[in-house]
């Protein structure tokens, strides 16, 4: 018999699977057998993050679950089904399948459910809650036969919802009781504005409706009918009008409930039982329940802390908020209502740019009790900063809304921020642990995050980390040298601005004007392919061919013997048999190894030099093109059968992938790019780990950008849906321009955007509202780059200049010796060391 | 050999060299890498051969400097070597040939008394 206690979870939710990783991150793991109930389906997910879920996210994409965390931990769990007992006296759980389970100790994490208000037809047909993907799944089948959907509740979740309705494309009416929305967090100006900008996206906002009953409806499937006598007909109601604590269970148990419901539980989440811990939405600490996931996480620590034996206490949580609903920056922090007694306000309102702010401030002006932003929240983190590290404000607080129409910055810088300012409040990260873990050598933004975890939740810190981060490495004299290399100390970025204004052509003359010495392969390679992008020059051109590494300096890829391979363009992976029978004959007349490459194409290796040109003059002859596979440029652009053939196909992905592999064929930018179009979303192409992944869905197309396979596999970010081909076209060279003007040198587009302040969001802003309002220029470039398209290899091969240089030897036609090759499954491939070496021998 | 007597081989002509880049010649069975800077007037010759990758490849290298030492980078590995003494700017202790080399009237010339034949090092 092993002496390990059993410990149950009741719930495996967002924090009841926190409470389960926060405990096996601890040695006090070994003492305990844990099993779990898992009422849902599937197990705990990201409910944050739900409504992404019809922006293309799957369920799979929103699980907070590792692959193997059950199996590899030990800990048993009881899927779809739900713990319906407690038995205190003997000390066991019994669940609806009929397991009867005893514990030592015991968790309760049963979150909650949406409040759906108990008035007659409230539970008619495709009236829905809004909590769990299950209620999601509901609410796609409903909307199948809907054209009118609507939100009871305009707080935070029932605005959200109404984004959903957005997106399965009803019309969308929000229904609030009181007289605001996002009642418990704004004050009348800021949701007066929020109201109208709601309203500007074509979501109906009704105030103060009291919804007494719902009927059969006359133009649609229902009816509301409100207390005021007004009425509204919808097909769908989603109910979003607040939470109940899930305490059923322990009420039925004899367990201590709150008045206003919610489990009770002391500053050490225990219950009135000794034996049982409560976490999540489901207790209720101080009177007060919590529905936000932070403060759920910190009891979870709270309880891991206590069976370890330590002395951690919960003290309540910050609910400060910050959101972008449909695009509308939202945030609020403390007090937002100036409730406390004596507290003054400032208020700042813009009409003409729709922002709206407000500052809470102590009697004697010296320290933040709240604050509410509408239309513009990007001084949240300062704000949040003095608001829960309690820090002196400046002398005119109202310095922190106001516009600064000088380039002097009020935030409050990271270095004056104290040790012990939480940093991320979703995984109660302190300016302290991202210190040390700075310390410890994590000096990239990854490596931090991945140590930390900051940053890693809702993401509303990532641009507060960065700063951190650049200032610590500051400090510690880590000069973030960003020069390019020792003959330019200049950013790439830098260099791109210095060439686009100054109009500079040629290596030569940047060097002249901006740098030093005679270059190396670092700033003449990054250079070349600056020049390459912007100019579009030949890139063999006198000027230019010192500046290309050899591989693009021979058009071809250098292999480990020396000799070259041949891609030619197969565009979207599209070949006729007479172009297939072309590269065959081609491939059988010189020798070449040949293979189907990862990216839809067919590779000829073992090209020596001097055979270049011939073999590239066939290919031609044939219709082929180059295929760019030595440029840091358009590789390939992976496309499924599609619509033509495939029986699921919803688009023509081929028909994309061609177009689009045609436009941006030849564009050099700061790393290889690629391109992935798929026909519907099982994703055949697998189009999300490429750079730009396109997905045919009924609306349109849904694009991905900043996916990567490689050494880092990243997943596309979702970047805009059902979009039409033109809209679609336009944000790829926006975006592909803005890459390749931004970039660091050999940086593919998935680091870019780990390292873009602001992240997806910003890019977004950039790109599809025109922020910084270089659109237009962006196209310009683009299609400048289109426009003067030229095969490389065509161009070379009509100029007997260049060719000569395609030859082993200046002096002489004999061939490199050391060029050996052996037969191997009916191929040539490079002889190794001692098959050379024995064929050189044989030879004198 | 007598070092006073003639041993500047005619190798090519400069039309032949790729500017700021590098050719390869072959000089009495050694493959000799060609690099040239016009605006230096500077031309510099070593060994072809990249002990790194263990193939003939050199010239095809991006050249500069480093802190004013003229260099090739390998494109296989990307080691940098001086291209006036041949020695790797990572590793003291692996060097490469270097050969006089000249530009008479149009012409390249190599010092083929530099040059040890091969397999007789
Ligand atoms: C030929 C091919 C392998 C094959 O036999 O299938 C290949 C071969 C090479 N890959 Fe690749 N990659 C090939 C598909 C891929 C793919 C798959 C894909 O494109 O769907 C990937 C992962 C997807 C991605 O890029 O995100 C891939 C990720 C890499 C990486 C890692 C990039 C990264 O971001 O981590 C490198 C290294 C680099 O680029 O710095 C690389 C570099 C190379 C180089 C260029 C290495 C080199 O410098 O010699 C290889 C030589 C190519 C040549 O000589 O022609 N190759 N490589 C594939 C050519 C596809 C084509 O038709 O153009
Ligand atoms: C659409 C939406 C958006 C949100 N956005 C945000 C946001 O932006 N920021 C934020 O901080 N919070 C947000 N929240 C709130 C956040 O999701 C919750 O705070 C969090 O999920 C609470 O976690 P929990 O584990 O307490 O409850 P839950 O995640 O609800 O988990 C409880 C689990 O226990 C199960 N369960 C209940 N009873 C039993 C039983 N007897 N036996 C077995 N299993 C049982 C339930 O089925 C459920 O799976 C959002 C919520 C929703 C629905
Ligand atoms: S992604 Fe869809 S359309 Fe394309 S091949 Fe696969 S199933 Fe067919
Ligand atoms: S605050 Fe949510 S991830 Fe850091």
């Amino acid at each position: 018999m092993s002496n390990k206690q059993t410990l149950i979870v009741i719930g495996n939710g967002m924090v009841g699977q926190n409470f389960l990783v926060s405990l096996m991150a601890n040695d006090i793991k070994d003492n305990y057998t844990v099993v779990t109930f898992c009422e849902e389906a599937i197990p705990a997910y990201d409910r944050v993050h739900l409504s992404e879920y019809f922006a293309g996210k799957s369920a799979d994409d929103l699980s907070l679950v590792e692959d193997g965390f059950f199996d590899d931990n030990n800990i048993t769990i009881h899927m779809g089904d739900k713990a319906s007992s407690i038995d205190r006296t003997n000390k066991t759980v019994t669940s609806e399948k009929g397991l009867v389970i005893a514990y030592d100790k015991l968790v309760l994490a049963t979150g909650s459910s949406a409040f759906v208000p108990p008035i007659p037809g409230h539970d008619r047909e495709g009236c829905i809650a809004y909590r769990t993907i299950e209620d999601l799944d509901e609410m796609m089948t409903a909307a199948k036969t809907s054209k009118v959907g609507a939100v009871v509740g305009g707080g935070l979740l029932g605005l959200e919802a109404a984004k959903a309705l957005q997106d399965l494309k009803l019309e969308t009416h929000v229904v609030q009781f009181g007289p605001r929305l996002m009642g418990a967090q704004l004050d009348d100006g800021g949701a007066g504005l929020l109201k109208q900008k709601i309203e500007e996206l074509n979501v109906n906002v009704l105030v103060n409706k009291n919804t007494i009953k719902i009927v059969d409806g006359d133009s649609c499937k229902h009816k509301m009918v409100f207390a005021d006598g007004s009425e509204l007909e919808t097909d769908m109601i989603l109910y979003s009008a607040g939470i109940r604590p899930r305490d059923e269970i322990a009420n039925a148990c004899g367990l201590q409930i709150a008045d206003r419901g919610g489990i009770v539980i002391n500053d050490n989440c225990l219950t009135s039982d000794n034996d049982i811990y409560a976490i999540g939405e489901c207790a209720s600490w101080n009177d007060q329940t919590f529905g936000l996931v932070a403060p759920g996480y910190a009891m979870a620590r709270t309880v891991v802390n206590q069976l370890a034996g330590g002395s951690a206490a919960f003290t309540g949580a910050d609910m400060s908020t910050k959101l972008k609903l449909n695009g509308v920056d939202v945030a609020s922090i403390g007090d937002p209502h100036a409730t406390t007694k004596g507290s003054l306000v400032y208020t700042y309102q813009n009409g003409v740019d729709g922002i709206y702010k407000r500052l809470v401030v102590s009697q004697d002006n010296k320290k933040l009790l709240g604050a509410v932003l509408v239309g513009d929240a990007s001084g949240y983190s300062t704000l949040q900063q003095y608001y829960s590290g309690d820090i002196d404000l400046p002398e005119h607080p109202d310095s922190l809304i106001l516009p600064s129409r000088s380039d002097e910055s009020v935030g409050l810088g990271p270095d004056a921020l104290p040790e012990s300012a939480q940093i991320c409040s979703c995984f109660d990260v302190t300016k302290g642990d991202i210190c040390s873990s700075i310390e410890s050598g994590c000096t990239t933004l990854g490596a931090l995050k991945d140590d930390t975890k900051a940053a890693t939740g809702c993401g509303g810190c990532a641009a507060l980390l960065k700063s951190v981060l650049d200032c610590e490495l500051e400090k510690a004299g880590v000069e973030v040298n960003t020069d390019l290399c020792e003959h330019f100390a200049y950013t790439r970025q830098d260099l791109y601005n210095l060439i686009m204004v100054e109009e500079i052509k040629t290596f030569g003359e940047l060097l002249e004007k901006h740098g030093s010495g005679k270059g190396c392969e670092i700033c003449k390679q990054a250079i070349g392919s600056i020049l390459a992008s912007y100019w579009n020059d030949y890139v063999l051109d006198n000027d230019h061919v010192g500046l290309q590494d050899t591989n693009d300096s021979f058009l071809a890829n250098t292999q480990k013997d020396g000799t070259y391979s041949v891609v030619p363009r197969m565009t979207g992976g599209e070949v006729t048999p007479d172009g297939l029978i072309a590269v065959g004959s081609i491939a059988k007349k010189y020798g070449l190894y040949t293979k189907i490459t990862g990216g839809q194409r067919v590779d000829l290796f073992g090209a020596r030099v001097d055979q270049l040109p011939p073999i590239w003059q066939e290919l031609i002859d044939a219709g082929f093109e180059s295929g760019h596979a030595y440029g840091k440029s358009l590789r390939t652009v992976k496309s499924c059968v599609g619509s033509t053939w495939c029986r699921f196909g919803v688009d023509d992905s081929v028909g994309l992938a061609v177009e689009l592999e045609n436009r941006y064929k030849g564009l050099r930018a700061p790393h290889k790019f690629k391109f992935g179009v798929s026909g519907c979303t099982r994703e055949c192409a697998e189009a999300q780990s490429k750079d730009f992944g396109i997905i045919a869905v009924e609306g349109g197309w849904n694009l991905y950008v900043c996916g990567n396979g490689g050494m880092k596999p990243r997943h596309g970010d979702l970047f805009a849906t059902n979009l039409d081909k033109e809209t679609l076209i336009k944000y790829i060279d926006r975006v592909l321009t803005f890459y390749v003007q931004t970039a660091d040198r050999l940086q593919r587009t998935s680091v870019w955007m780990e390292n873009m302040e602001g992240g997806l969001d910003y890019l977004k802003s950039v790109i599809i509202d025109d922020k910084l309002g270089i659109n237009e220029q962006l196209e310009a470039q683009m299609q400048h780059v289109v426009d003067t398209y030229q095969c490389e290899w065509k161009t070379t091969i009509a100029d007997e200049n260049k060719l000569r240089r395609f030859r082993h030897f200046v002096n002489s036609d004999k061939h490199d010796e050391n060029i050996i090759f052996v037969e191997e499954r009916g191929q040539v491939r490079p002889a190794n060391i001692e098959e050379r070496a024995l064929a050189l021998a044989g030879e004198e | 050999m007598n070092p006073n007597s003639n041993t500047w081989l005619d190798v090519c002509s400069v039309d032949d060299l790729v500017a700021n880049s590098g050719v390869c010649a072959l000089v009495e069975g050694t493959q000799v890498a060609l690099f040239y800077m016009p605006e230096d007037k500077a031309i510099y010759a070593i060994n072809n051969y990249d002990p790194f990758s263990l193939i003939n490849i050199l010239s095809r290298g991006l050249i500069g400097d480093i802190q004013g030492e003229p260099m090739v980078s390998s494109p296989i590995y990307k080691q940098h070597f001086s291209l006036r003494t041949g020695v790797c700017f990572e590793d003291e202790t692996v060097n490469v040939d270097s050969y006089g080399v000249r530009i008479q009237a149009g012409r390249v010339e190599v010092d083929t008394h530099t040059i040890t034949p091969k397999g007789t090092a």
